[in-house]
């Protein structure tokens, strides 16, 4: 009985470690066909790639994908314009409004091409699979529901952790000082 | 009267002569709108200049603009500054002796401050020096005798810089440029070093951080005083001053009185960059004051940004503690400054130079000092070096000064305009605007012969922006860190500009 119920919590286990899945390197014909985002004609929504959901949506919910995209978030300055999450020259990310579409594929094409208004194309200073990375993880800064995954804003230079962090439903009040 | 809004640019010409002051003419410039995403400060604009009957601007993406005042005809537009570069113009053309003086900003995104003239009728482009670089680069040649012996050297500006760390370095020209007709000079002031983060640009960082005087005919230095070499805080020192001539302890003596972000008041002879007087006009704790015969400036060790640690309460915190133009009482006794109190945390972070992207490398959140006093007009007596009166601000003075007989105006945050007493302090008169003030206030005679005093209600640049709705002011960090500490910033009641005018008795 006891070694049963061993096997099935390993089982268990081991099924929860999907959202820790690391894929390293993908299928050369998946890779292309992450590019093929079919937009609106206003640069916003519309579907995402057909591999997306074949692979499980790896960039919104495994934290291996998303820890990276908070890695290249740092990285690629991103912070320098939009701080770590509250906004500056950029505006804020983290107050879940999003003027060009709030899922990932417009996300996706907002760091990919670029935006009106300064935001710059990042095409040729990423690969297509960071650029997922990194707006698989720049839309949970602006998510407040829970994700089984946590990588969120940056909890920089703050006392408390970020909003998606907390219970469901509280209102974390502003720092007074 | 001439006024340009913020970028997209519009600029209106207005006739005072006709009751309600109609727009006349107005003019709006091709815009490119990825310069927002460059402006590090807010799009903001220093404004218009007037000369021979032409009115010239600098557009934030990149244009220097001239155009007839009577009608609104265009007369030139020339590209002056690259946004490829992170290049961006936010100060006001200088006009003098058949030429005009422009400077860039972009700081905060890795662009190499310059300064150009151009020719006045035809925009052609007659030199351009920049901050950092190789000495032929900055206009260093036999004629340049700096002060003190740390700026004498060659190529400073690479030598004092990891390798190619110049390229990048900051420095801009973003601040007023002043021209003196008696020594025939050009005065301007250089910004800090780029990234933020101080082990990314090791060295002394010539020639940022400082003054320059410069020959306007070819843009040759005279002299340079590096106010703060390796600048620890991104604090610059884009404003010069304003350059006096008064007695300096019993002699006659061409000043320049430079009040500077790093919380100190230096009077410079302007003849030669030598510093006469340096002392604090705000609450500093990050520097001990300044050595008079090296010109150095003293740091407390302690207070050091360095990479992967947290310096916390450093006072001033950037943007410094003063931002904006001062001015001077009638006989020149008096300054009259624009203080902001803020203190900071920093914390220095690795940054790569990406093309178009901030430069910065630094999560910062701005305090508030211990007594909750963000704000302060500071009369400043020039030669005992010490303050005479300070009316306390809740807020930061991020407006200039007009000092007017015995009136001092100036305009707050949180959209108060004030008018004290010069002598005293004491607040004669205010009035509430739409909207915190940001601008300086002017003074002129209307055509009826009556003095007015007139001032630019509109809430932005580096404190105002943490209104804006585009700022979430939960993230300590957002607008740089300003967010924190504006958390109580009321959003103006009308959001956009308004013109005040009011007359005088």
């Amino acid at each position: 009985m006891t070694r049963r119920l061993l096997i099935l919590a390993g089982l268990l286990a081991l099924a929860a470690c999907k959202r820790e899945q690391r894929e390293v390197r993908l299928d050369p014909p998946a890779l292309d066909a992450l590019d093929q985002v079919a937009l609106m004609p206003n640069g916003i929504g519309g579907a995402p790639p057909d591999v997306l959901p074949a692979l499980g949506r790896p960039y919104e919910t495994n934290a291996y994908q998303l820890s990276q995209g908070k890695r290249l978030y740092g990285w690629f300055n991103c912070t320098g314009c939009h701080a770590n999450g509250g906004g500056n020259v950029g505006p804020a990310l983290m107050e879940g409004w999003w003027r060009y579409g709030p899922d990932v594929q417009s996300i996706f094409a907002s760091i990919r091409d670029g935006r009106p208004h300064g935001m710059p194309a990042f095409k040729d200073k990423l690969t297509t699979e960071q650029i997922w990375q990194l707006a698989g993880y720049v839309q949970t800064i602006g998510t407040y529901a829970a994700k089984t995954a946590a990588p969120t804003r940056n909890d920089e230079m703050q006392s408390r952790p970020s909003e998606s962090r907390g219970p469901a439903g509280a209102d974390i009040a502003p720092p007074s000082r | 009267m001439v006024v340009l809004t913020p970028f997209p640019h519009a600029l209106f010409a207005l006739d005072l002569s006709r009751p309600g002051a109609p727009v006349k003419w107005r003019f709006v410039p091709e815009a490119d709108g990825g310069a927002e995403g460059l402006a590090c400060c807010d799009t903001i604009n220093a404004g218009p200049v007037i000369a021979d009957g032409k009115v010239y601007f600098n557009s934030l993406d990149g244009h220097t603009i001239a155009l007839d005042v009577a009608t609104g005809t265009m007369v030139w537009n020339v590209r002056t500054a690259s946004l490829d570069r992170g290049e961006t113009l936010t100060g006001a053309p200088l006009i003098a002796d058949g030429k005009i003086f422009i400077g860039n900003s972009g700081d905060d995104f890795g662009a190499r401050g310059w300064i150009a003239a151009l020719d006045a009728q035809s925009g052609h482009e007659l030199w351009r020096r920049f901050s950092t670089g190789p000495d032929d680069n900055v206009g260093i040649g036999p004629g340049f005798q700096p002060f003190y012996a740390h700026d004498h050297g060659q190529n400073l500006g690479a030598a004092s810089w990891p390798p190619s760390g110049w390229q990048h370095g900051g420095g801009s020209v973003s601040g007023t440029i002043l021209f003196d007709p008696v020594l025939h000079l050009l005065f301007h002031g250089t910004g800090h070093p780029a990234p933020w983060n101080p082990d990314q640009h090791d060295g002394d960082n010539k020639w940022t951080s400082g003054l320059f005087a410069r020959d306007p005919e070819d843009g040759m230095a005279k002299w340079f005083d590096q106010i703060d070499p390796h600048d620890l805080f991104a604090l610059g020192s884009a404003e010069p001053g304003l350059a006096i001539d008064r007695d300096w302890h019993g002699a006659a003596r061409h000043l320049l009185i430079h009040p500077d972000p790093d919380g100190y008041v230096y009077v410079l002879d302007r003849a030669n960059g030598q510093v006469l007087s340096a002392a604090p006009f705000t609450t500093v704790n990050a520097t001990r004051g300044v050595d008079l015969a090296t010109g150095e400036l003293r740091r407390d060790s302690n207070r050091a940004s360095r990479f992967g640690t947290m310096t916390r309460d450093v006072c001033p915190g950037w943007p410094g503690a003063t931002a904006a133009h001062s001015a001077p009482s009638a006989d020149g006794r008096l300054l009259f400054i624009p203080v902001s109190r803020l203190c900071m945390d920093m914390e220095a972070r690795n940054v790569s130079y990406i093309e178009g992207t901030a430069f910065v490398g630094a999560n910062v959140r701005a305090k508030s000092p211990a007594d909750g006093l963000r704000g302060a007009l500071v009369a400043w007596d020039i030669e005992a070096a010490k303050p005479v009166w300070t009316v306390p601000e809740p807020f930061p003075l991020a407006g200039g000064v007009l000092a007017l007989g015995g009136v001092v105006f100036y305009g707050t945050l949180d959209g108060w305009f004030k008018a004290v007493d010069a002598e005293s302090g004491r607040t004669l008169w205010q009035f509430h605007a739409a909207s915190g003030i940001i601008g300086d206030p002017i003074a002129y005679r209307g055509p009826d012969g009556r003095p007015y005093v007139a001032v630019l209600a509109g809430l932005g640049g580096s404190f105002g922006m943490v209104a804006k709705s585009s700022i979430d002011k939960r993230d300590a960090t957002a607008a740089n860190g300003l967010a924190n500490a504006l958390q109580d910033l009321p959003e103006p009641s009308d959001p956009s500009g308004t013109l005040y005018a009011f007359g005088l008795p």
